[in-house]
Protein backbone atom coordinates (compact mmCIF):
# COMPACT_ATOMS: atom_id res chain seq x y z
CA UNK A 1 0.00 0.00 0.00
CA UNK A 2 1.33 3.73 -1.09
CA UNK A 3 2.56 5.37 2.08
CA UNK A 4 -0.93 7.50 2.64
CA UNK A 5 -0.12 10.09 -0.63
CA UNK A 6 -2.06 11.95 -3.35
CA UNK A 7 -5.51 12.81 -3.08
CA UNK A 8 -7.08 12.94 -6.68
CA UNK A 9 -5.08 10.60 -8.64
CA UNK A 10 -6.23 8.01 -5.82
CA UNK A 11 -9.40 6.31 -6.85
CA UNK A 12 -11.60 5.59 -4.23
CA UNK A 13 -13.43 2.14 -3.82
CA UNK A 14 -16.04 0.81 -1.32
CA UNK A 15 -14.72 -1.43 0.82
CA UNK A 16 -17.31 -2.02 3.52
CA UNK A 17 -20.20 -0.94 5.20
CA UNK A 18 -21.55 -0.98 8.49
CA UNK A 19 -24.56 -0.60 10.50
CA UNK A 20 -28.35 -1.13 9.58
CA UNK A 21 -30.25 -0.57 6.17
CA UNK A 22 -33.34 1.12 7.29
CA UNK A 23 -33.98 4.18 6.82
CA UNK A 24 -35.97 4.30 10.35
CA UNK A 25 -32.88 5.41 12.79
CA UNK A 26 -33.14 4.96 16.27
CA UNK A 27 -31.76 8.04 18.23
CA UNK A 28 -28.82 5.84 19.76
CA UNK A 29 -27.64 4.26 16.99
CA UNK A 30 -26.58 7.91 15.59
CA UNK A 31 -22.70 7.81 15.38
CA UNK A 32 -21.09 10.30 17.11
CA UNK A 33 -17.16 9.91 16.46
CA UNK A 34 -15.16 7.97 14.52
CA UNK A 35 -11.31 7.33 15.23
CA UNK A 36 -8.27 5.32 14.14
CA UNK A 37 -5.65 4.13 16.52
CA UNK A 38 -1.79 5.13 15.90
CA UNK A 39 -0.96 1.98 13.50
CA UNK A 40 -4.47 1.62 11.97
CA UNK A 41 -4.92 -1.68 12.72
CA UNK A 42 -8.13 -0.52 14.64
CA UNK A 43 -11.10 1.66 13.72
CA UNK A 44 -13.57 2.90 16.89
CA UNK A 45 -16.73 4.40 17.08
CA UNK A 46 -18.92 5.70 18.93
CA UNK A 47 -23.24 6.53 18.84
CA UNK A 48 -25.07 8.75 21.03
CA UNK A 49 -26.26 5.54 23.05
CA UNK A 50 -22.85 5.56 24.96
CA UNK A 51 -21.68 2.84 23.02
CA UNK A 52 -18.01 2.04 21.35
CA UNK A 53 -17.37 -0.37 18.69
CA UNK A 54 -13.79 -1.34 17.68
CA UNK A 55 -13.34 -2.86 14.60
CA UNK A 56 -10.10 -4.88 13.31
CA UNK A 57 -7.86 -4.98 10.50
CA UNK A 58 -7.69 -8.39 8.93
CA UNK A 59 -4.21 -9.14 8.21
CA UNK A 60 -3.69 -9.25 5.10
CA UNK A 61 -2.85 -12.05 2.89
CA UNK A 62 0.09 -11.58 1.15
CA UNK A 63 -0.64 -13.96 -1.91
CA UNK A 64 -3.55 -12.45 -3.01
CA UNK A 65 -3.01 -8.68 -2.74
CA UNK A 66 -6.22 -8.52 -4.51
CA UNK A 67 -7.98 -9.39 -1.20
CA UNK A 68 -8.35 -6.59 0.62
CA UNK A 69 -7.75 -6.30 4.11
CA UNK A 70 -11.15 -5.89 6.19
CA UNK A 71 -12.65 -4.38 9.47
CA UNK A 72 -14.01 -6.92 11.34
CA UNK A 73 -15.71 -6.26 14.97
CA UNK A 74 -12.79 -6.81 17.22
CA UNK A 75 -14.68 -5.26 20.43
CA UNK A 76 -17.73 -3.90 21.87
CA UNK A 77 -19.18 -1.89 25.15
CA UNK A 78 -21.40 0.32 26.94
CA UNK A 79 -18.90 3.28 27.66
CA UNK A 80 -21.18 5.85 29.27
CA UNK A 81 -24.88 5.30 30.64
CA UNK A 82 -27.57 7.97 30.60
CA UNK A 83 -26.92 10.08 34.16
CA UNK A 84 -28.78 12.78 36.17
CA UNK A 85 -27.97 16.03 37.63
CA UNK A 86 -30.48 16.13 40.77
CA UNK A 87 -29.24 19.61 41.62
CA UNK A 88 -30.16 21.31 38.19
CA UNK A 89 -33.07 18.90 37.05
CA UNK A 90 -30.79 18.06 33.88
CA UNK A 91 -30.16 14.62 32.00
CA UNK A 92 -26.39 13.69 31.14
CA UNK A 93 -26.28 12.93 27.87
CA UNK A 94 -24.52 9.54 27.48
CA UNK A 95 -23.22 10.39 23.75
CA UNK A 96 -20.08 9.65 23.27
CA UNK A 97 -18.21 13.20 22.01
CA UNK A 98 -14.90 11.84 21.58
CA UNK A 99 -12.77 8.80 21.42
CA UNK A 100 -8.99 9.02 21.59
CA UNK A 101 -6.59 6.82 21.16
CA UNK A 102 -3.28 5.72 23.26
CA UNK A 103 -0.22 4.30 21.65
CA UNK A 104 0.26 1.19 22.61
CA UNK A 105 3.05 0.26 25.12
CA UNK A 106 2.04 -3.25 25.64
CA UNK A 107 0.14 -6.11 24.51
CA UNK A 108 -3.49 -4.09 25.26
CA UNK A 109 -5.08 -1.06 23.63
CA UNK A 110 -6.17 2.38 25.80
CA UNK A 111 -8.34 4.29 24.79
CA UNK A 112 -9.62 7.64 26.48
CA UNK A 113 -13.96 8.37 25.76
CA UNK A 114 -15.65 11.11 27.39
CA UNK A 115 -19.10 12.55 27.15
CA UNK A 116 -20.53 15.53 27.96
CA UNK A 117 -19.03 15.80 31.76
CA UNK A 118 -17.20 12.49 31.93
CA UNK A 119 -14.07 11.29 30.92
CA UNK A 120 -13.09 7.17 31.37
CA UNK A 121 -9.90 5.68 30.25
CA UNK A 122 -10.28 1.41 28.40
CA UNK A 123 -8.30 -1.17 28.35
CA UNK A 124 -9.08 -3.49 25.95
CA UNK A 125 -6.97 -6.48 26.14
CA UNK A 126 -7.34 -10.51 24.18
CA UNK A 127 -7.81 -13.84 26.25
CA UNK A 128 -6.71 -16.03 24.38
CA UNK A 129 -5.48 -19.20 27.04
CA UNK A 130 -6.97 -20.16 30.41
CA UNK A 131 -5.95 -21.90 33.05
CA UNK A 132 -7.24 -25.40 33.64
CA UNK A 133 -6.33 -28.41 36.07
CA UNK A 134 -7.12 -26.48 39.59
CA UNK A 135 -7.17 -28.91 42.26
CA UNK A 136 -10.01 -27.57 44.22
CA UNK A 137 -12.42 -26.30 41.56
CA UNK A 138 -14.43 -28.61 38.97
CA UNK A 139 -13.29 -26.95 35.21
CA UNK A 140 -17.21 -25.78 35.28
CA UNK A 141 -16.36 -24.15 38.77
CA UNK A 142 -18.03 -26.17 40.97
CA UNK A 143 -16.09 -26.64 44.08
CA UNK A 144 -14.46 -30.44 44.60
CA UNK A 145 -15.44 -32.31 47.94
CA UNK A 146 -12.43 -31.45 49.74
CA UNK A 147 -12.16 -35.19 51.02
CA UNK A 148 -11.96 -36.74 47.62
CA UNK A 149 -8.97 -35.02 46.60
CA UNK A 150 -6.11 -37.54 47.22
CA UNK A 151 -3.17 -35.57 44.81
CA UNK A 152 -1.93 -32.54 43.90
CA UNK A 153 -1.71 -31.40 40.21
CA UNK A 154 -0.18 -27.60 38.77
CA UNK A 155 -2.98 -25.66 36.46
CA UNK A 156 -1.34 -25.54 33.24
CA UNK A 157 -2.66 -22.39 30.40
CA UNK A 158 -4.55 -24.13 27.63
CA UNK A 159 -5.65 -21.92 24.91
CA UNK A 160 -9.35 -21.16 24.46
CA UNK A 161 -11.37 -18.83 21.64
CA UNK A 162 -10.32 -15.18 21.59
CA UNK A 163 -12.09 -13.34 24.21
CA UNK A 164 -11.88 -9.25 23.55
CA UNK A 165 -12.40 -7.86 27.00
CA UNK A 166 -13.02 -4.12 27.80
CA UNK A 167 -12.63 -2.69 31.07
CA UNK A 168 -12.75 0.21 32.67
CA UNK A 169 -9.57 1.80 34.09
CA UNK A 170 -9.85 4.98 35.03
CA UNK A 171 -12.71 7.40 35.25
CA UNK A 172 -12.33 11.22 35.95
CA UNK A 173 -15.38 12.56 37.26
CA UNK A 174 -16.17 16.22 37.60
CA UNK A 175 -14.10 18.33 35.70
CA UNK A 176 -15.99 20.22 34.04
CA UNK A 177 -19.13 22.66 34.66
CA UNK A 178 -19.90 23.17 31.33
CA UNK A 179 -19.84 20.54 27.83
CA UNK A 180 -16.63 18.50 27.29
CA UNK A 181 -16.15 19.01 23.08
CA UNK A 182 -12.48 17.67 23.21
CA UNK A 183 -10.20 15.47 24.18
CA UNK A 184 -6.00 14.99 23.61
CA UNK A 185 -3.54 12.79 24.48
CA UNK A 186 -0.02 14.52 25.22
CA UNK A 187 2.91 13.63 23.53
CA UNK A 188 4.35 12.53 26.66
CA UNK A 189 2.21 9.89 27.11
CA UNK A 190 1.49 10.68 30.63
CA UNK A 191 -1.22 13.85 30.52
CA UNK A 192 -4.15 14.34 28.21
CA UNK A 193 -6.67 17.80 28.06
CA UNK A 194 -10.13 17.77 28.19
CA UNK A 195 -12.00 20.63 27.07
CA UNK A 196 -15.56 22.29 27.88
CA UNK A 197 -16.93 25.41 26.63
CA UNK A 198 -15.13 27.74 29.08
CA UNK A 199 -12.50 25.78 30.80
CA UNK A 200 -9.92 23.17 29.75
CA UNK A 201 -8.29 21.12 31.89
CA UNK A 202 -5.10 18.80 32.13
CA UNK A 203 -5.30 15.73 33.82
CA UNK A 204 -2.83 12.62 34.54
CA UNK A 205 -3.76 9.38 33.38
CA UNK A 206 -2.77 7.69 36.50
CA UNK A 207 -4.98 10.61 38.81
CA UNK A 208 -8.45 10.60 38.50
CA UNK A 209 -9.66 12.76 41.55
CA UNK A 210 -7.98 16.00 40.70
CA UNK A 211 -7.24 17.90 37.49
CA UNK A 212 -5.45 21.11 36.76
CA UNK A 213 -7.02 24.15 35.30
CA UNK A 214 -5.19 25.81 32.20
CA UNK A 215 -7.74 27.84 30.21
CA UNK A 216 -10.44 29.72 32.00
CA UNK A 217 -12.30 32.06 29.74
CA UNK A 218 -15.54 32.62 31.80
CA UNK A 219 -16.03 36.22 32.49
CA UNK A 220 -16.76 37.26 36.04
CA UNK A 221 -20.00 38.53 34.54
CA UNK A 222 -21.56 35.87 32.11
CA UNK A 223 -23.99 38.48 30.34
CA UNK A 224 -20.46 39.57 28.62
CA UNK A 225 -20.14 36.27 27.63
CA UNK A 226 -18.96 36.80 23.55
CA UNK A 227 -17.06 33.48 22.88
CA UNK A 228 -16.80 29.60 23.66
CA UNK A 229 -13.80 27.30 23.27
CA UNK A 230 -14.79 24.97 20.42
CA UNK A 231 -12.34 22.51 20.18
CA UNK A 232 -8.54 21.82 21.49
CA UNK A 233 -6.01 19.68 20.76
CA UNK A 234 -1.78 18.89 21.71
CA UNK A 235 1.04 19.29 19.20
CA UNK A 236 2.02 15.40 18.33
CA UNK A 237 5.51 16.50 18.77
CA UNK A 238 5.83 19.33 21.46
CA UNK A 239 4.67 18.20 24.90
CA UNK A 240 3.98 21.98 26.21
CA UNK A 241 2.27 23.35 23.21
CA UNK A 242 -1.87 23.07 23.03
CA UNK A 243 -4.05 25.23 20.88
CA UNK A 244 -7.66 25.69 21.08
CA UNK A 245 -9.97 27.34 18.50
CA UNK A 246 -13.30 29.67 19.22
CA UNK A 247 -16.40 30.37 18.15
CA UNK A 248 -15.34 33.71 16.62
CA UNK A 249 -13.34 31.59 14.56
CA UNK A 250 -9.98 32.39 15.99
CA UNK A 251 -7.38 29.56 17.35
CA UNK A 252 -4.67 30.54 20.07
CA UNK A 253 -1.61 28.98 20.80
CA UNK A 254 -0.77 27.94 24.29
CA UNK A 255 3.00 27.15 25.87
CA UNK A 256 2.27 25.35 29.26
CA UNK A 257 6.32 26.64 29.67
CA UNK A 258 5.24 30.44 29.61
CA UNK A 259 2.85 29.94 32.80
CA UNK A 260 0.98 28.16 34.71
CA UNK A 261 -2.82 29.59 33.63
CA UNK A 262 -2.68 29.78 29.93
CA UNK A 263 -5.40 32.44 29.90
CA UNK A 264 -2.61 34.45 28.32
CA UNK A 265 -1.89 32.74 24.50
CA UNK A 266 1.41 32.48 22.84
CA UNK A 267 -0.08 33.09 19.37
CA UNK A 268 -3.35 34.12 18.22
CA UNK A 269 -4.23 33.23 14.84
CA UNK A 270 -7.22 35.06 13.20
CA UNK A 271 -7.80 36.03 9.63
CA UNK A 272 -8.82 39.65 9.12
CA UNK A 273 -12.14 40.36 8.20
CA UNK A 274 -13.48 42.65 5.71
CA UNK A 275 -15.60 44.98 7.69
CA UNK A 276 -17.65 46.39 4.41
CA UNK A 277 -18.92 42.22 4.34
CA UNK A 278 -20.15 41.52 7.19
CA UNK A 279 -23.34 40.13 8.09
CA UNK A 280 -26.04 38.41 10.74
CA UNK A 281 -24.25 35.47 9.54
CA UNK A 282 -20.42 36.23 9.54
CA UNK A 283 -19.62 35.25 12.88
CA UNK A 284 -22.15 31.98 13.44
CA UNK A 285 -20.73 30.34 9.99
CA UNK A 286 -16.67 31.45 11.15
CA UNK A 287 -17.23 29.70 14.04
CA UNK A 288 -14.39 26.83 14.17
CA UNK A 289 -16.14 23.41 14.65
CA UNK A 290 -12.92 21.53 14.61
CA UNK A 291 -8.84 21.82 14.70
CA UNK A 292 -6.37 19.79 13.79
CA UNK A 293 -2.50 19.86 13.51
CA UNK A 294 -1.09 18.11 10.66
CA UNK A 295 1.36 14.88 11.56
CA UNK A 296 4.71 16.65 10.84
CA UNK A 297 3.20 18.97 13.62
CA UNK A 298 4.26 22.10 11.21
CA UNK A 299 0.69 23.33 10.25
CA UNK A 300 -2.69 23.09 11.72
CA UNK A 301 -6.16 22.83 9.94
CA UNK A 302 -9.58 24.59 11.16
CA UNK A 303 -13.48 23.79 9.74
CA UNK A 304 -15.70 26.53 9.94
CA UNK A 305 -19.00 26.34 8.33
CA UNK A 306 -17.90 26.84 4.83
CA UNK A 307 -14.27 26.02 4.58
CA UNK A 308 -11.30 24.51 5.45
CA UNK A 309 -7.79 26.85 6.41
CA UNK A 310 -4.36 25.52 6.85
CA UNK A 311 -2.43 27.63 9.04
CA UNK A 312 1.46 27.70 9.06
CA UNK A 313 2.05 27.44 12.76
CA UNK A 314 4.69 30.23 12.02
CA UNK A 315 2.49 32.80 10.53
CA UNK A 316 -0.71 34.40 12.59
CA UNK A 317 -2.29 36.42 10.39
CA UNK A 318 -3.73 34.74 7.93
CA UNK A 319 -3.93 31.07 7.01
CA UNK A 320 -1.42 29.75 4.05
CA UNK A 321 -4.56 27.95 2.50
CA UNK A 322 -8.32 27.99 2.15
CA UNK A 323 -10.52 25.56 0.87
CA UNK A 324 -14.34 25.93 -0.14
CA UNK A 325 -16.24 22.82 1.15
CA UNK A 326 -19.68 23.64 0.25
CA UNK A 327 -19.36 27.51 -1.14
CA UNK A 328 -22.89 27.20 -2.94
CA UNK A 329 -24.74 27.04 0.95
CA UNK A 330 -23.57 30.75 1.48
CA UNK A 331 -26.54 31.62 -0.24
CA UNK A 332 -28.53 29.52 1.27
CA UNK A 333 -27.60 30.69 5.06
CA UNK A 334 -30.92 32.04 5.88
CA UNK A 335 -33.10 28.48 5.60
CA UNK A 336 -29.87 26.83 7.05
CA UNK A 337 -30.13 29.21 10.28
CA UNK A 338 -33.84 28.25 10.23
CA UNK A 339 -33.49 24.70 10.35
CA UNK A 340 -30.32 24.97 12.48
CA UNK A 341 -28.36 23.06 10.07
CA UNK A 342 -25.90 26.38 10.16
CA UNK A 343 -24.74 25.07 14.12
CA UNK A 344 -23.61 21.59 12.75
CA UNK A 345 -20.35 20.89 13.26
CA UNK A 346 -17.91 19.24 10.84
CA UNK A 347 -14.52 17.32 11.42
CA UNK A 348 -11.55 17.58 9.26
CA UNK A 349 -8.81 14.90 9.04
CA UNK A 350 -5.08 14.43 7.54
CA UNK A 351 -3.73 11.84 5.43
CA UNK A 352 -0.62 10.43 6.39
CA UNK A 353 1.96 12.56 4.99
CA UNK A 354 -0.46 15.59 4.96
CA UNK A 355 -0.47 16.09 1.46
CA UNK A 356 -4.36 15.49 1.13
CA UNK A 357 -7.61 16.59 3.69
CA UNK A 358 -10.76 15.61 4.04
CA UNK A 359 -14.31 17.24 5.51
CA UNK A 360 -17.56 16.08 5.25
CA UNK A 361 -20.73 18.18 3.92
CA UNK A 362 -24.25 17.25 3.31
CA UNK A 363 -26.48 14.56 1.07
CA UNK A 364 -23.52 12.29 2.30
CA UNK A 365 -20.91 14.07 0.66
CA UNK A 366 -17.82 14.64 1.58
CA UNK A 367 -15.01 16.42 0.24
CA UNK A 368 -11.00 15.33 -0.66
CA UNK A 369 -8.91 18.36 -1.18
CA UNK A 370 -5.79 17.59 -2.42
CA UNK A 371 -2.95 20.53 -1.27
CA UNK A 372 -0.04 19.26 -3.36
CA UNK A 373 -1.79 19.23 -6.64
CA UNK A 374 -4.27 21.96 -5.49
CA UNK A 375 -7.65 20.13 -6.48
CA UNK A 376 -10.37 18.71 -5.08
CA UNK A 377 -13.33 16.48 -5.49
CA UNK A 378 -17.23 15.62 -3.72
CA UNK A 379 -17.84 12.18 -3.20
CA UNK A 380 -20.55 10.39 -1.92
CA UNK A 381 -21.33 7.80 1.05
CA UNK A 382 -24.51 5.89 -0.24
CA UNK A 383 -25.62 2.61 -0.32
CA UNK A 384 -25.91 2.89 -4.38
CA UNK A 385 -22.16 2.42 -4.77
CA UNK A 386 -21.77 -0.69 -2.60
CA UNK A 387 -20.72 -3.13 -4.69
CA UNK A 388 -17.24 -4.47 -3.85
CA UNK A 389 -14.57 -2.42 -5.21
CA UNK A 390 -16.63 -0.29 -6.63
CA UNK A 391 -15.17 3.22 -7.90
CA UNK A 392 -16.36 6.52 -6.07
CA UNK A 393 -17.40 8.83 -8.92
CA UNK A 394 -17.04 12.51 -8.14
CA UNK A 395 -20.18 14.08 -7.65
CA UNK A 396 -21.09 17.90 -8.95
CA UNK A 397 -23.48 20.66 -7.10
CA UNK A 398 -24.77 22.81 -9.28
CA UNK A 399 -25.10 26.56 -7.49
CA UNK A 400 -27.17 27.75 -9.87
CA UNK A 401 -28.75 28.23 -13.29
CA UNK A 402 -28.65 25.54 -15.81
CA UNK A 403 -28.28 21.92 -14.26
CA UNK A 404 -25.53 19.99 -16.38
CA UNK A 405 -26.54 16.05 -16.20
CA UNK A 406 -24.86 14.19 -13.19
CA UNK A 407 -25.02 17.10 -11.40
CA UNK A 408 -27.82 17.47 -8.34
CA UNK A 409 -28.92 20.75 -8.09
CA UNK A 410 -28.77 22.54 -3.77
CA UNK A 411 -32.27 22.47 -3.29
CA UNK A 412 -32.31 18.86 -3.92
CA UNK A 413 -29.23 18.53 -1.31
CA UNK A 414 -30.29 16.11 1.88
CA UNK A 415 -29.51 18.29 5.23
CA UNK A 416 -30.38 15.56 7.20
CA UNK A 417 -27.56 13.21 5.80
CA UNK A 418 -24.58 15.18 6.95
CA UNK A 419 -21.35 13.47 7.34
CA UNK A 420 -19.69 15.29 10.18
CA UNK A 421 -17.12 12.80 11.39
CA UNK A 422 -14.44 10.66 8.96
CA UNK A 423 -10.99 9.70 10.04
CA UNK A 424 -8.34 8.41 8.07
CA UNK A 425 -5.50 5.65 8.13
CA UNK A 426 -2.65 7.00 9.57
CA UNK A 427 -0.03 5.26 6.89
CA UNK A 428 -2.84 3.49 4.11
CA UNK A 429 -5.14 5.30 1.95
CA UNK A 430 -7.92 4.03 3.89
CA UNK A 431 -11.02 6.13 5.19
CA UNK A 432 -13.66 5.75 7.34
CA UNK A 433 -17.06 7.87 6.57
CA UNK A 434 -19.16 8.22 9.29
CA UNK A 435 -22.97 9.07 8.03
CA UNK A 436 -26.10 9.60 10.13
CA UNK A 437 -25.64 6.07 11.45
CA UNK A 438 -23.58 3.79 9.37
CA UNK A 439 -19.79 3.77 8.69
CA UNK A 440 -19.12 3.16 5.34
CA UNK A 441 -14.86 2.21 4.83
CA UNK A 442 -13.13 3.12 1.50
CA UNK A 443 -9.93 2.32 0.06
CA UNK A 444 -7.49 2.98 -2.76
CA UNK A 445 -8.31 1.07 -5.47
CA UNK A 446 -5.25 -1.57 -6.20
CA UNK A 447 -4.95 -2.89 -9.87
CA UNK B 1 -23.08 42.46 -19.67
CA UNK B 2 -23.10 44.73 -22.86
CA UNK B 3 -20.80 47.70 -22.50
CA UNK B 4 -23.34 50.13 -23.64
CA UNK B 5 -24.56 52.10 -20.75
CA UNK B 6 -21.99 53.32 -18.16
CA UNK B 7 -23.85 53.39 -14.82
CA UNK B 8 -22.60 55.42 -12.56
CA UNK B 9 -20.90 54.38 -9.68
CA UNK B 10 -23.52 54.73 -7.05
CA UNK B 11 -25.36 52.25 -9.16
CA UNK B 12 -22.51 50.14 -9.90
CA UNK B 13 -22.15 50.02 -5.93
CA UNK B 14 -25.61 48.85 -5.53
CA UNK B 15 -25.19 46.01 -8.38
CA UNK B 16 -22.00 45.47 -6.33
CA UNK B 17 -23.94 44.78 -3.61
CA UNK B 18 -26.26 42.26 -4.26
CA UNK B 19 -24.55 40.50 -6.42
CA UNK B 20 -20.90 40.16 -4.51
CA UNK B 21 -22.59 39.83 -1.22
CA UNK B 22 -25.36 36.61 -1.28
CA UNK B 23 -24.81 36.46 2.59
CA UNK B 24 -26.29 40.03 2.70
CA UNK B 25 -29.19 39.00 0.84
CA UNK B 26 -29.56 35.97 3.08
CA UNK B 27 -30.04 38.60 6.03
CA UNK B 28 -32.18 40.84 4.60
CA UNK B 29 -34.53 37.92 4.40
CA UNK B 30 -34.21 36.53 7.93
CA UNK B 31 -34.55 40.04 8.65
CA UNK B 32 -37.65 40.29 6.89
CA UNK B 33 -39.12 36.82 8.74
CA UNK B 34 -37.83 38.19 11.72
CA UNK B 35 -37.88 41.45 12.84
CA UNK B 36 -36.92 41.30 16.48
CA UNK B 37 -33.94 39.31 15.59
CA UNK B 38 -31.19 40.93 17.88
CA UNK B 39 -28.86 42.97 16.36
CA UNK B 40 -25.85 41.26 17.97
CA UNK B 41 -26.35 37.75 16.17
CA UNK B 42 -23.73 35.61 18.20
CA UNK B 43 -23.57 37.72 21.03
CA UNK B 44 -24.72 36.41 25.00
CA UNK B 45 -28.32 34.75 23.88
CA UNK B 46 -26.89 32.19 21.38
CA UNK B 47 -23.67 31.20 23.61
CA UNK B 48 -25.69 30.86 26.45
CA UNK B 49 -28.29 28.32 24.45
CA UNK B 50 -25.30 26.47 23.51
CA UNK B 51 -23.88 26.25 26.71
CA UNK B 52 -27.75 25.01 28.37
CA UNK B 53 -27.82 22.01 25.84
CA UNK B 54 -29.06 19.13 27.68
CA UNK B 55 -32.80 18.09 28.47
CA UNK B 56 -34.24 19.79 31.29
CA UNK B 57 -36.71 17.40 33.32
CA UNK B 58 -39.70 18.21 35.53
CA UNK B 59 -38.95 18.88 38.89
CA UNK B 60 -41.95 19.21 41.38
CA UNK B 61 -39.98 21.42 43.84
CA UNK B 62 -39.11 23.42 41.32
CA UNK B 63 -42.26 23.71 39.80
CA UNK B 64 -44.26 24.23 42.83
CA UNK B 65 -41.79 27.27 43.83
CA UNK B 66 -42.44 28.75 40.62
CA UNK B 67 -46.52 28.40 40.83
CA UNK B 68 -45.68 29.75 44.08
CA UNK B 69 -44.00 32.76 42.66
CA UNK B 70 -46.43 33.39 40.29
CA UNK B 71 -49.09 34.59 42.52
CA UNK B 72 -46.92 37.66 43.13
CA UNK B 73 -44.97 38.30 40.01
CA UNK B 74 -45.89 37.64 36.82
CA UNK B 75 -43.25 35.37 35.06
CA UNK B 76 -42.74 35.62 31.81
CA UNK B 77 -44.81 33.31 29.42
CA UNK B 78 -42.65 32.63 26.52
CA UNK B 79 -41.10 29.01 26.96
CA UNK B 80 -38.65 29.75 24.36
CA UNK B 81 -36.09 32.42 26.61
CA UNK B 82 -34.48 29.42 28.61
CA UNK B 83 -31.59 31.90 30.07
CA UNK B 84 -31.12 30.43 33.38
CA UNK B 85 -30.14 26.91 34.33
CA UNK B 86 -32.29 26.28 36.98
CA UNK B 87 -35.27 28.96 38.59
CA UNK B 88 -37.21 30.85 35.92
CA UNK B 89 -37.68 28.15 33.40
CA UNK B 90 -39.56 25.54 34.91
CA UNK B 91 -40.69 22.08 32.71
CA UNK B 92 -44.48 22.06 33.33
CA UNK B 93 -46.14 18.22 32.94
CA UNK B 94 -47.00 18.88 29.50
CA UNK B 95 -43.16 19.71 28.45
CA UNK B 96 -42.15 15.95 29.49
CA UNK B 97 -39.84 13.95 27.28
CA UNK B 98 -40.27 11.13 26.06
CA UNK B 99 -38.93 7.93 27.84
CA UNK B 100 -36.09 7.13 26.51
CA UNK B 101 -35.11 3.10 25.12
CA UNK B 102 -33.28 0.70 26.48
CA UNK B 103 -29.98 -0.05 26.65
CA UNK B 104 -28.74 -2.49 23.39
CA UNK B 105 -26.16 -3.45 21.32
CA UNK B 106 -24.76 -0.91 18.82
CA UNK B 107 -26.12 -2.18 14.77
CA UNK B 108 -22.81 -1.39 13.74
CA UNK B 109 -21.16 -4.56 16.14
CA UNK B 110 -24.00 -7.24 13.66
Amino acid sequence: MSAGGGGNDVQWCFSQVKGAIDDDVAEADIISTVEFNHSGELLATGDKGGRVVIFQQETENKSQPQCRSEYNVYSTFQSHEPEFDYLKSLEIEEKINKIRWLPQKNAAQFLLSTNDKTIKLWKISERDKRPEGYNLKEEDGRYRDAATITTLRVPVFRPMDLMVEASPRRVFVNGHTYHINSISVNSDNETYLSADDLRINLWHLEITDRSFNVVDIKPANMEELTEVITAAEFHPHQCNTFVYSSSKGTIRLCDMRASALCDKHSKLFEEPEDPSNRSFFSEIISSISDVKFSHNGRYMMTRDYLSVKIWDLNMENRPVETYQVHEYLRSKLCSLYENDCIFDKFECCWNGNDSVVMTGSYNNFFRMLDRSQRRDVTLEASRESCKARQVLKPRRVCAGGKRKKDEISVDSLDFNKKILHTAWHPQENIIAVATTNNLYIFQEKVN
Amino acid sequence: MSGEVEASTEEQQEIQDTVVSPEKTEEAKLKARYPHLGTKPGGSDLLRKRLQKGQKYFDSGDYNMAKAKMKNKQLPTAAAEKTEITGDHIPTPQDLPQRKQSLVASKLAV
